[in-house]
Formats: C-alpha cells, sequence, structure tokens
C-alpha cells in the first residue's frame, strides 16, 4: 500500500528539461519509478534521453502542458522543480488539470504564491499539494517522487512525516535496518500542502504502516495541532522529534517558516504538546530513532 | 524583513493610503532642516527601532519649532530602546487626534490564508487588548483568491463596530493597505493607531509592514530597504557567499547540510555542552545539499573568523551528494584555507558511501580534523575542544 504513492504511480516532471531537473528525473528512474513524461512549455513533442533502471536507454516524452501530458500519458502524479518565479504558473497548471497528487520541490517561493495555489488546489478539491520547499516522497521498492535518496532504506513497516529533508534522510538512515512504508517530507515553508495531520491520518489508514515517526520544528503551530490530532484520531504509535530548541527567537533557521516569533512557535511548546497527546519525543535523532525501533520491537 | 515605521510610511503613501508628512533625519541638524522644511511648526520626533514600546520608553516625543525638534532629536538619536540602538529619528507632522482605532492584514499560517483585524479601540497594544477584551478585536479571514474587495473591506468595518458615517472612509483606507499587503508581497500590514483628526479624516499615524525575502526577486526596490547597519558582520560576509548564516552566541562552530539538520546540530551541542562547562552553539550554518569543496570552505571561513569560536562541528549527511565528495570537499577546504584554520575540527559524515568518505579523511590524516561516527558523540567531542579551548 504505502501512502500517496505507489509502484502504480505514473509520474510527470515539470522542470526536466532543466539541470536540476533532469538529475533528479535520473535518480527517479534509476531507483524504479515509472516515469511518463516531462513537461516544459514550448518543448512539447522533444524527449530526453536518461537510463532506465534495468540499465536500457528510455526516451522520456517532453509535453507543452500538463494537461497534454496527462492525457497522453495517463500520468496522476506531477514533480515540479521550475525556478521560484514560475512555480505558481506551474502549480496553477498541475492544479487545472486536476492531477491528484502535485509535488513542489522548489525552494524560496513567495509566500503569496503559495497561499494563493494552495487556496486554488482547496477550493477545487481535485489535487493533493506537497511542498513547496520540500525534498518530496518516497515508498522505498515502489515509486519516489523528488529527491530523497532511493538507497538509503528498504521497504519497511514505519511511517515518517518530516518538515526537514536531512533529517529525514538521517531518520531513514538510522532506520534502515527496519525499512520504511512511505516517507513524506512536507516542508519548511509557512505555507503548504500536505501537512502533518494529512499524512498521520494516511499512515494511520495504511495497513503496512505500524509506527509512524513525526519530524517537526520550530515555526507555526502545525505540531500542536498535529499533537491535538493524535491524541483524538490515531491509534497506531506515534514517535516524534522537534528540532530548533537552541533556535533565537525572530531569526529564520534556514526554512522561510522555521522561525520562533514572540512566544509563539517554540520547541518546547511543541514537544510539550505532543507528550501531552502521548506522542514519545526523542531529545536527539539517535535517541528518536532508538524509541522509534523499541516500539516496532514490542508489537 | 521588518521595515522602519518611515520606510512603512514610505510604502502607505506610494499606494495611496492617507498618511501625514514624514521625513527621516539622522542628527540634529538634519532634524532641524526636516522641521523647517514642514513649515515650522509642531512636529513629533519618533524613534526609528524595530521594536514595540518606544513611546514608554521615551523615543517619542512634540517639538514645538525647529530649534525644539533638533532639541529632541539630540535626545533620541544614540538611545538604547530594548537593546535597539537608535540611528535614525522620523520628523512627523503633528496630529490632532480625536479616536485612535487599529488594522492589520497578516499571513495567517495555521489556516494557510490571509487575516484581517480590527478594533475601534487603537492606540493599545494589541497583544493585551487581545488577551483583555477579545471581543474588542474583530478577526476576518481573507481569502487569498478574492483579497479585501469592497464587500470584503465593508465586512471588515462592519464587524469591528465602526460608526457607520466613518464605515466608507475607513473601508476606502483598509483597501488600500490591502494593495500594501499585496503588492509589495508582505506578510504582515499594521496600523496602529489608525487615527479620526478632529478635521474628520482618516489616517495611518504609525505602520508596521514585514516584507517576504522570497518575493525580491520581484521587487528590487526592496533591497534598498535592509538595514546594513544593524546585521552582524559575519552574518554580512556570509549572506556576500551565499550561505544561509545565523551568528549566535557560542563557542561550538556548526557546518551542516540542510536547514533541519543543522537546526538539530545546534540542539546536540548545546546538550552536549551542559557536560563541558556549558558551551554552546556558535553558529547556524546550513551549506545546502551540494557542499561543494569552495562552499566547505566559503563556510568554514566565516565560522573561523568568529572569534568566539573554540572548535568546530561538520555534520554532514551524504544524502544527494556522497560522502566521499564532501569529504574530498572538506580536505580541500583545508588546504584552500591553509594557516588560517586554527581550530580543531570535528567531522561526522553519514549516509551515502560513508566508508570512503571516512578512509579519505583518515588518509588525508589532517591534525586539526578529528572523525567521530556519531551525531551525538561528535557533538560531545566537539563541545569537549570548545570547553579546552576556552579555558
Amino acid at each position: 500500500m504505502a501512502i500517496f504513492l505507489t509502484s502504480d504511480s505514473k509520474v510527470l516532471v515539470q522542470g526536466m528539461t532543466g539541470s536540476e531537473g533532469r538529475k533528479h528525473t535520473q535518480r527517479m528512474l534509476t531507483s524504479g519509478t515509472k516515469i511518463v513524461g516531462g513537461v516544459t512549455p514550448g518543448k512539447g513533442g522533444q524527449s530526453v534521453d536518461f537510463t532506465g533502471a534495468d540499465g536500457s536507454p528510455v526516451a522520456v516524452p517532453v509535453f507543452g502542458s500538463v494537461g497534454e501530458a496527462r492525457e497522453a500519458t495517463g500520468a496522476d502524479v506531477t514533480v515540479i522543480f521550475v525556478p521560484a518565479k514560475f512555480t505558481k504558473g506551474a502549480v496553477m497548471e498541475a492544479i487545472d488539470a486536476d492531477t491528484p497528487l502535485v509535488v513542489v520541490i522548489t525552494e524560496g517561493v513567495p509566500v503569496h504564491d503559495s497561499a494563493e495555489f494552495y487556496a486554488h488546489a482547496a477550493a477545487k478539491g481535485t489535487s493533493r499539494l506537497i511542498g513547496p520547499n520540500c525534498p518530496g516522497l518516497i515508498s522505498p521498492g515502489k515509486s519516489n517522487a523528488g529527491i530523497i535518496p532511493a538507497d538509503i532504506t528498504p521497504p519497511g513497516r514505519i511511517g515518517l512525516v518530516s518538515k526537514s529533508g536531512t533529517l529525514t534522510y538521517q531518520m531513514m538512515y538510522e532506520l534502515a535496518d527496519i525499512g520504511f512504508s512511505s516517507a513524506v517530507g512536507i516542508g519548511g515553508d509557512p505555507v503548504i500542502g500536505t501537512t502533518h495531520i494529512d499524512a498521520l491520518q494516511a499512515f494511520q489508514d495504511d495497513p503496512e504502516t505500524d509506527v509512524i515517526v513525526m519530524i517537526g520544528e520550530i515555526g507555526g503551530d502545525a505540531e500542536e495541532r498535529a499533537a491535538k490530532y493524535i491524541e483524538e484520531h490515531i491509534t497506531k504509535p506515534v514517535v516524534g522529534y522537534v528540532a530548533g530548541f537552541t533556535a533565537p527567537e525572530g531569526k529564520t533557521m534556514g526554512h522561510a517558516g522555521a522561525i520562533v516569533s514572540g512566544s509563539a512557535g517554540t520547541a518546547q511548546a511543541k514537544k510539550d504538546a505532543l507528550e501531552a497527546a502521548g506522542v514519545k519525543v526523542g531529545k536527539t535523532p539517535s535517541e528518536t530513532a532508538r524509541l522509534a525501533r523499541e516500539l516496532v520491537q514490542s508489537l | 524583513m521588518d521595515l522602519f515605521e518611515y520606510q512603512a510610511r514610505d510604502l502607505f503613501a506610494a499606494h495611496g493610503v492617507p498618511v501625514l508628512d514624514g521625513r527621516v533625519a539622522t542628527t540634529s541638524e538634519e532634524a532641524r532642516a526636516a522641521a523647517e522644511a514642514m513649515g515650522g511648526g509642531t512636529v513629533v520626533v519618533k524613534a526609528q527601532v524595530k521594536v514595540g514600546g518606544r513611546g514608554k520608553a521615551g523615543g517619542v516625543k512634540l517639538a514645538h519649532s525647529p530649534e525644539e525638534a533638533a532639541e529632541k532629536a539630540g535626545e533620541i538619536l544614540g538611545m538604547d530602546i530594548k537593546g535597539h540602538t537608535v540611528h535614525q529619528v522620523m520628523i512627523a507632522e503633528g496630529a490632532k487626534i480625536a479616536e485612535e482605532f487599529y488594522f492589520s492584514v497578516l499571513l495567517d499560517r495555521s489556516n494557510r490564508t490571509y487575516l484581517a483585524m480590527a478594533s475601534v479601540e487603537g492606540g493599545m497594544e494589541i497583544e493585551q487588548l487581545a488577551v483583555e477584551r477579545p471581543e474588542a478585536l474583530a478577526r476576518v479571514a481573507v481569502d487569498a483568491l478574492t483579497g479585501i474587495d469592497a464587500a470584503k473591506a465593508a465586512e471588515i468595518v462592519e464587524t469591528a463596530g465602526f460608526a457607520p458615517e466613518l464605515r466608507e472612509q475607513v473601508a476606502d483606507a483598509i483597501q488600500k493597505l490591502w494593495t500594501v499587503f499585496v503588492a509589495e508581497d508582505a506578510t504582515l500590514v499594521e496600523v496602529n493607531p489608525l487615527v479620526r483628526t478632529e478635521d474628520g479624516s482618516i489616517v495611518a499615524l504609525d505602520g508596521k509592514v514585514t516584507l517576504d525575502e522570497n518575493a525580491d526577486f520581484r521587487h528590487p526596490a526592496h533591497l534598498e530597504l535592509v538595514d546594513a547597519a544593524a546585521a552582524d558582520p559575519l552574518e554580512a560576509k556570509a549572506k556576500e557567499m551565499g550561505l544561509n548564516y545565523v551568528k549566535l552566541d557560542g563557542e561550538v562552530g556548526i557546518i551542516g547540510n540542510g536547514a533541519g539538520l543543522v537546526m538539530s546540530t545546534l540542539d546536540v551541542v548545546a546538550y552536549a555542552g551542559e557536560a563541558h562547562g556549558g558551551v554552546k552553539p556558535a553558529n547556524f550554518l546550513d551549506i545546502g545539499g551540494g557542499a561543494s569543496a569552495q562552499v566547505m570552505a566559503n563556510g568554514l571561513d566565516v565560522i573561523l573568523n568568529d572569534a568566539q569560536v573554540k572548535s568546530v562541528f561538520v555534520n554532514v549527511f551524504g544524502g544527494i551528494t556522497a560522502c566521499d565528495e564532501v569529504a574530498k570537499g572538506i580536505v580541500s577546504a583545508l588546504g584552500i584555507l591553509g594557516d588560517e584554520a586554527t581550530k580543531p575540527l570535528v567531522v561526522r559524515l553519514d549516509g551515502n558511501n560513508v566508508e570512503e568518505g571516512r578512509r579519505i579523511l583518515a588518509e588525508a590524516a589532517h591534525p586539526l580534523v578529528t572523525v567521530v561516527d556519531t551525531m551525538d558523540g561528535a557533538a560531545d567531542k566537539a563541545a569537549e575542544l570548545a570547553a579546552t579551548g576556552k579555558a
């Protein structure tokens, strides 16, 4: 099963002809993802040569629009690598084409643009957004939509949702002996599509997931809301980690959304909320991995 | 980026929001000239600091003549308000205030949309009003696609309970403030107080604006609003090199890849420091996914220029970039820096191709470099070395 992304997912890459898009398309293909097309306005009809998972050459067709690409290929996922200034247009196009899953990797998207495309997606109700400013998601052994390295971990029974890319990799690495059903990087921007709560519910409903690891960081109140949701709706064991205890007030720590404003958005408040909801929270990534391992072994 | 009041005033004026005359001055002489140019009458001399409570701190003073404006400016310039030194004052036209109101529009992260707040009880700290009399603060959600149009503005003024005869005028000002919010890519536009003057005008008497730096590509003029004087010199240097760096007050320099991992590294170092005389992380520095030799050298260069730093912790997870590439980056960075690299480095590598990465570092056997296999262990070693260096 896994969540959001399965071995049947047919994936488009918007911005495939750019250098980042090309590099990561190759990586996704190598890990066995069904990449069915690229989208670059004005370059429809061309194709780009890649190497398939079995080492044989693959020519991936390029389409001029998401609509055309979806019609021709039946794609149900798009991964967006276009530069920040073109991201709103690319996302709007993917939503207008009713693409079921839209993964926005691009960093540095103006928050007004994100608010706009999020509102558009919410009003239309036909697309799930992940990101922006995220590493995408992976269902190991099945499919990989984004930039998460596919060789860190095999498939397994842990589900992971995280605001941070490298902490996702770190956690997958530490728990590679157990493996993951899916790992979803939701991004660290102030306005994002899929939230911790969405992923928690999906893991709750996924028969292939036994334990959920949730990684948060300073800024906003998404973790507090997730804690409340866990208390009310999630029966599977959840382990948490929160980064940014030492972050000073008023400074943006890398991610646009990672900022403590006044007394709001602190790591301590998030940890307290999660613990109050019965979530075991690790002090370091290693301790978090140990807690998750213990839970898996106790099942 | 937070703006000074005078910068907010200028943006308001550019978008047709009613404001009074106001000019910025950095010396008493400039303050006198500004007051004269404004007609020589009564003016308000206002400290320009990006922190609230300046009135109570004595940073806002009335002056009845250009001489007095110069004198008051002299008193205010150089003042310390909650840790912020006053380098500029605004000479503002005096207003005869009949009533004070409040208005703001901001990004509402929790609901992933915008929120407008308005109150007919302006002037006081809005956080205080929100706690003490929440019913006096109208909160109206604003859809990102439709924004504050005439109907939404009417809804806001009505919900806030503005007197019927004022509603049209206030709604008009609110729509213009919305234009500032959208056209300038702001995440906050706040007016406290929005006033009705004795002659019946609605005027934005103060302004607080936060701009989204991710949108700078469509606002070249925003770069001129940056307060270069306030930036920490190391932060300024890092910014020039395109590095994501925040200076902190500690002894262990930190370099890592990915914002989340670096934040986590700071925390782990702070915990480890508890056992080593309370040493703390000296900075946040994210060198991103690539971690090439030059980027690593630039990062080390910034950190080693921090006199407070006694040891450096390089914490990299090889995801997209393999660890052997990162290891080569560290070795060549130390080569590039040569004798300038003087402080001990603790390196922890994990992930893709980690054995080869560790082998490269072992082979280089740089006298300053210690390789530790785990993040917790490396943090402890870096804290220990910082404590030794400090003693």
